[in-house]
């Protein structure tokens, strides 16, 4: 870092280059820089969901970007990702307080067998950001798991995401099982993990593959339009 | 090493082919060696494939089209390596063989004897040749060098590190165990030889 850098004051910049300035230190990593930048928007009378939208969501979308083209690794997408955690963290309980809009709601979670998360954790955060309700299962789950979350939460979506090979045709068990119980068309199913792919994700009925945080992002912003559009 | 003869080159008097991810070479050398199977000759693509196991039916299928005229036949010795079938359905198309597992720890230990434990989900597997490579192929790209506040993050959900050991090196051994503390993991370390791959280059070997 440069001496320039370090004499940097937060405060001192103006609306616009404040928001360059996070998506910079997002791009970094460095949480503490953002949680001071968040409170200085909020201070300057910033709503919580333009912050979080124009500064936050915008600069992991940036990240992402470079994620996708192999300019960074996951440990960089990680400590951006614990950067803009802690932005969202100041900012959740206003957003709730101010009635951000809601995209829909969410489950997701880890395949049964699987305990490899970070994909999931980096979806479930950008779809938080993105304004999507979710409700993180974690790891490991089962196909009850998944079904009972959905049915309590009136979920829009199922998520299901897998690291290995071995662990991902368990996805195809929790389609089916929503085909025999004649729920498959309440939901709609997003999966994602390294070794999967658009193959896979319509061999076993899914109704899309998504390849990174910000394609899942994407896709369920597209799919629920439809699905009002389908309803209206 | 005894020099190749006609008697043991493939049927065509050309040699076959082994391509192999580069972390088996070692082992799969050995194999070659201790059976005197001088007519497979070995091919390694760099095994930092599996970083981006995505590029690795593209490697696989540009080395066999440039290699394949020159040999009797050809086979592969990758198992699925997260590639989700991808790399199968490569092989199938080119009409080549590659060793069945999802993996090398599973085809190391034996790919029944694996999956017979699938519910061991909480463990990090290494074998020799991660052991020898941990930093470059372990430490580094999961960036803990330099950030390693990120170890308990990635490593959150894991319990045991098991050394899946192809060789009886008590070097390997002690370095697995100091790779394991330094994952802040319990250390397991079992015995597996070369599992279901020397059966495997044994197929290959046959006239």
């Amino acid at each position: 870092m440069s001496q320039d850098e370090d004499d940097l004051v937060l405060s001192e910049l103006n609306d616009e280059e404040l928001v360059l300035q996070m998506h910079d230190d997002l791009y970094d990593g460095m949480k503490e820089e953002i949680e001071e930048a968040v409170h200085i928007l909020l201070d300057r009378g910033w709503q919580p969901y333009d912050i979080l939208t124009k500064a936050l969501v915008e600069g992991m979308r940036i990240v992402g970007i470079d994620f996708r083209d192999g300019i960074l690794f996951v440990p960089e997408v990680l400590l951006a990702a614990g950067a803009m955690k802690g932005g969202m963290a100041i900012l959740k309980p206003l957003l709730i307080e101010t009635g951000a809009p809601r995209l829909g709601k969410m489950v997701i979670g880890t395949v049964k067998g699987d305990i490899h998360d970070i994909g999931k954790n980096l979806v479930s955060m950008m779809m938080e950001g993105a304004g999507f309700e979710v409700r993180d299962l974690g790891i490991n789950n089962a196909v009850e798991s998944y079904l009972e979350a959905a049915v309590e939460e009136q979920a829009d979506i199922v998520g299901m995401s897998a690291l290995l090979t071995t662990t991902m045709p368990y996805m195809k068990v929790v389609i089916d099982t929503m085909v025999e119980q004649g729920i498959r068309d309440d939901y709609i199913v997003l999966v994602g993990g390294a070794p999967l792919n658009e193959e896979f994700g319509k061999a076993i009925g899914a109704d899309a593959y998504c390849r990174d945080a910000a394609v899942a992002v994407e896709t369920a912003k597209q799919l629920i339009a439809r699905k009002h559009n389908q309803v209206a | 090493m005894p020099e190749p003869t006609t008697e043991t080159r493939g049927r065509t008097g050309k040699p076959v082919l082994l391509l192999a991810c580069g972390a088996l070479a070692r082992e799969v050398l050995a194999l070659v060696e201790m059976n005197g199977w001088t007519h497979l000759d070995l091919h390694c693509l760099p095994a930092k494939l599996h970083l981006e196991p995505a590029r690795i039916p593209d490697a696989v299928e540009e080395a066999v089209t440039r290699m394949r005229d020159a040999y009797d036949r050809v086979y592969v010795l990758y198992a699925d390596c997260g590639t989700g079938g991808l790399l199968q359905a490569r092989c199938d198309a080119l009409g080549v063989e590659m060793i069945a597992g999802p993996h090398c720890y599973s085809f190391f230990e034996g790919n029944a004897t694996f999956a017979a434990h699938d519910d061991e989900i909480t463990s990090f597997y290494l074998t020799d040749f991660l052991v020898r490579q941990f930093d470059a192929f372990v430490w580094k790209p999961m960036g803990l060098d330099r950030h390693p506040q990120l170890r308990d993050q990635i490593f959150a959900h894991y319990e045991t590190l098991v050394y899946l050991a192809q060789t009886d090196d008590p070097a390997l051994d002690g370095a697995a165990e100091e790779a394991a503390a330094r994952l802040g993991l319990a250390y397991e370390r079992r015995s597996t030889g070369y599992g279901d791959l020397a059966p495997f280059m044994a197929r290959a070997a046959q006239m």
